[in-house]
């Protein structure tokens, strides 16, 4: 048996760049940011004071009554998988659900539920704690969601691997639906801890911008004058669909996922392999996989999450493993970091560059770093044919993806 | 407080908790079966009227608690 060809037939998101596909991908092309001045009172105390804050609160989508059982990640799981699954045309449609899968993770969970909870331990004793606590903290909960509300009973699935965890969630519906356990894979990833402690977290580590002045030139990946990432929240969700049952019921297609390529470094549990060996080997396994020649794959949405030594690695990495002619971008100078939902949004970005064929701008590359030797679509979109691209996703504990879309 | 009283606080809560319009809130109403309050949010509404009403309502009497005149009674008496 041939193995099945997979497409993708729907997108979701909410970003800190509007609270849908549509909004998001305006924003990217016309290279806004969505990172701001945290104004809470908790940000005061902190050395990091800006953040990239969802464009649409939850609470203007869903219920209050809803909200109260869901924590943040997973509200804004659930409202991009809805119009993911709107955007395929799957309401209504009678899919089997025992053909549909659903594979969503996130970097970090529900912490904020966790520690709010904690908060209320401390203050009121056991008894106040809240019943929906569990399901809202544990990591499976988005996916859960998601499966719950579109019915999905093929198998639902949370990969957690850092910043890697939305490109991983997407590569395991490519899995699911080659090894014949799904038609159908709403996959991505949601992120929501914008909260003082993962941001002293973070800082600590010395890994964010605190470019706190500058909010909107903060995230400037790959320009000299970077200084760490910024943190941003989100979610982005994709149906993945075998192609003849898409095909089948005359569903659109956006582009077609046609590999990919997962490695760790075994090198170090935070910083990148200095060369980025794990990084090639995941790019040179993609593009095995999807049994495209190099010279096809002209775009790569890069990780690139605007720190000094991660930047240049991955710049090393794609040398090796691609050649020096793709034209590469970095969303994040727009959107911010959204940890485990960036491999995802980034898939979003890069099936909608080959269907537009038109390369997002990377904002604020001002004054590009000495070792920067491929081409950037700096600072402005430029419009490229795009048959096939590439997105990288890397995280913490040396996790490497690479996803390639290619046009249909 | 009169049993009115006592299902006014209560609607309140579930409104608050669960979303159930006050104007569906009667004596007779079955939490599970009329108000379709799942047993997490059952548990919400114990707690937050613990606290309104100043009474305890032990794990082992909320399986007893079907109906809301069920929980007036109950509230009515230890209060």
């Amino acid at each position: 048996m041939s193995r099945s060809d997979v497409v993708v037939t729907g997108l979701g998101a909410t970003t800190p760049l509007g609270g849908d596909v549509a909004s998001t991908w305006d924003a990217l092309l016309s290279g806004r940011s969505g990172v701001s001045a945290l104004t809470q009172e908790w940000a005061g105390q902190l050395p990091v004071r800006i953040a990239a804050q969802l464009a649409v609160d939850p609470a203007a989508v869903l219920d209050r009554v809803k909200l109260r059982r869901l924590d943040r990640s997973e509200a804004i799981a659930l409202i991009a998988a809805h119009q993911a699954w709107a955007d395929a045309g799957l309401v209504d449609s009678g899919l089997d659900p025992e053909r549909l899968g659903v594979s969503i993770g996130s970097g970090i969970g529900g912490a904020v539920t966790l520690l709010a909870q904690d908060d209320i331990l401390e203050a009121s004793g056991p008894r106040r704690v809240s019943p929906h606590t569990v399901p809202m903290l544990m990591p499976n909960g988005p996916a859960a969601w998601v499966g719950l509300e579109l019915g999905a009973q093929a198998g639902v699935h949370s990969v957690a691997s850092a910043c890697a965890t939305g490109a991983e969630a997407i590569a395991l519906g490519l899995d699911m639906i080659r090894a014949g356990r799904a038609d159908v894979v709403v996959a991505g990833g949601t992120e929501a801890v914008i909260h003082p402690l993962p941001i002293a977290g973070f800082a600590s580590m010395r890994a964010m911008s605190t470019r706190n002045d500058e909010p909107e030139r903060a995230s400037r990946p790959w320009d000299k004058g970077r200084d760490g990432f910024v943190l941003g929240e989100g979610a982005g969700i994709v149906v993945l669909e075998r192609a003849e049952h898409a095909a089948a019921r005359g569903a659109r297609v956006y582009a077609r996922l046609a590999g990919s390529g997962i490695t760790s470094d075994g090198f170090d549990i935070v910083q990148p392999h200095p060369e980025g060996a794990g990084a090639v080997r995941a790019i040179a396994k993609a593009i095995a996989d999807a049994d495209v020649a190099k010279s096809d794959i002209v775009h790569v949405n890069a990780h690139a999450t605007s720190t000094p030594v991660g930047d240049l690695a991955e710049i090393k990495a794609l040398h090796h493993a691609l050649g020096d002619h793709p034209v590469l971008t970095a969303t994040k100078s727009m959107s911010g970091h959204l940890l485990g939902a960036a491999g995802a949004l980034e898939s979003i970005a890069t099936i909608l560059a080959i269907r537009d064929s038109v390369v997002p701008p990377t904002i604020n590359l001002d004054d590009p770093d000495d070792d920067l030797d491929l081409d950037v679509a700096a600072n402005k979109a430029r419009h490229l044919d795009i048959p096939a691209a590439l997105n990288n996703s890397f995280g913490f504990g040396g996790h490497n993806v690479a996803l390639v879309f290619t046009r249909v | 407080m009169t049993r009115d009283e006592i299902t006014t606080g209560l609607a309140e809560i579930l409104e608050e908790v669960a979303g159930v319009s006050p104007d569906d809130v009667a004596e007779g109403k079955s939490f599970t079966d009329d108000l379709d309050v799942d047993s997490l949010s059952m548990v919400e509404v114990v707690v937050a009227a613990e606290e309104k009403f100043g009474v305890k309502i032990p794990d082992n009497e909320v399986q007893n608690l079907k109906t809301v005149g069920d929980a007036v009674s109950y509230i009515e008496a230890q209060s």
